[in-house]
């Protein structure tokens, strides 16, 4: 691919999705596009890159868009947010939340499901518990064409084995042709939205937890201030941000602050929360 | 950490050693059912990846024969076979087996299972 439409595809990416492309990252343009330019019509990439610069039906930039889009994902994955989730996060939030009796979750850039599903899963084990609840889990992505497979909620062979314990494959999936598909008792859990995380989130409404792992890696600094900022205002005020393993938000925003012995996860700063004192006396303990 | 592969077909041995190796295992062969049995008596692993369909005796007969020896630290026995309807899972289940692959399978499916099974560590990577 030529630097000057590495450049193309570089704005195109950061203007609409916020989203960064590094030069390390060019060599994946050319097997992602192609089959873009072929549902387009274009020969070759130049032709679709020719495209591009004209004045392009926004069908096709959306699709150039959903192209580049990551969508690495797969159940239970780290597994350490899990186990936090299932051993740390739901006990506070179901004692928490004990009058209300509800509690809201967003999957932010959710992908083909997984990780909503992982959640609902874990929260399905303890259903008696939580009889007479309202859970409702929010799975939001950029890619339409990615949230229809998470609302199909149907996934090969090789995607149930990565991270997937196999009693919960038994458990929740039926098998067929192609592979297996989850059972309508967490497909329907989950409520899969397209959201851009550029875009206003007031209509999402409130959350008790944000899941938005390994998004913010593609972002530059300041986008990644302005999303934290505006989930900020999505979360209760004793609400959780849970990001990867390999994100932080320290010199990013003071708009949140680490958990201490949670890795990945963070309150806002202006509150003191009372799992910052619970882990804590844990970690003593131990 | 010893892992024993147990499939009749040397190649499948063969890669799955090297994936099993790569994770940070000593790796030890069997051929067959009645190998790994024979093998067990004498130096339990602290993994099995065991395929089903083997001469001799096969994957399903080893592990309830495994699952009978008292007094030892039981190791953690993944199936990783081409049987890969319901029916054959449960049954593995049934008999004892951790977790379970279905062939094909690579390296990342394998470090996935073991990590489920609580063998490796979760790395947090990006």
């Amino acid at each position: 691919m030529r630097i000057t439409d590495f450049e193309l595809y570089k704005d195109i990416l950061i203007e609409r999705s916020g989203l960064t492309l590094s030069p390390d990252k060019s060599y994946l343009l050319d097997s992602r596009l192609t089959p873009v330019a072929k549902k387009w019509g274009y020969e070759t990439m130049d032709a679709l890159s020719a495209a591009l610069r004209g004045v392009p039906e926004p069908g096709l930039v959306d699709d150039v868009v959903e192209a580049m889009t990551t969508n690495e994902t797969s159940f239970f994955r780290d597994k350490r947010p899990f186990d936090t989730f299932q051993e740390t996060l739901l006990p506070y939030m179901i004692e928490t939340r004990a009058r209300r009796k509800s509690l809201r979750i967003w999957s932010a850039a959710c992908s083909s499901g997984q990780e909503p599903y992982s959640l609902s899963m874990l929260i399905n084990d303890i259903e008696q518990q939580l009889a007479g609840w309202r859970i409702e889990i929010t799975g939001t992505d950029i890619s339409r064409e990615i949230l229809q497979k998470a609302q199909a909620g149907e996934y090969s062979q090789f995607e149930v084995q990565r991270g997937l314990p196999i009693q919960l494959l038994m458990k929740f999936f039926e098998q067929h042709e192609s592979g297996w598909k989850i059972k309508d008792e967490i497909r329907k859990t989950v409520d899969y939205k397209y959201f851009n995380l550029l875009d206003n989130m007031a209509p999402l409404g409130v959350f008790d937890i944000v899941y938005c792992r390994n998004v913010l890696i593609y972002f530059d600094e300041k986008t990644k201030a302005d999303v934290l900022s505006r989930i900020a205002q999505q979360l209760e005020p004793d609400g959780i941000l849970c990001l990867g393993g390999a994100e932080t938000v320290l010199g990013i925003t003071d708009i949140f602050k680490p958990i201490p012995g949670l890795r990945g996860v963070y309150c806002k700063s202006s509150h003191t929360h009372a799992l910052e004192n619970k882990v804590s006396a844990d970690v003593a303990q131990a | 950490m010893i892992c024993m592969v147990v499939d009749d077909s040397r190649v499948v041995r063969k890669v799955a050693k090297r994936i099993v190796q790569d994770t940070g295992f000593e790796c030890v062969e069997a051929e067959n059912g009645k190998e790994a049995y024979e093998l067990c008596s004498q130096n339990m692993p602290d993994a099995i990846l065991l395929d089903w369909n083997m001469p001799v005796m096969s994957g399903i007969e080893f592990l309830e024969k495994l699952r009978q020896i008292e007094g030892v630290k039981q190791p953690k026995v993944i199936f990783c076979t081409t049987e890969n309807d319901v029916e054959h899972i449960q049954r593995a289940i049934n008999a004892g087996a951790d977790e379970y692959i279905m062939k094909p399978f690579d390296g990342d499916i394998i470090a996935s299972k073991f990590q489920q099974v609580g063998l490796l560590q979760a790395q947090d990577k990006a």
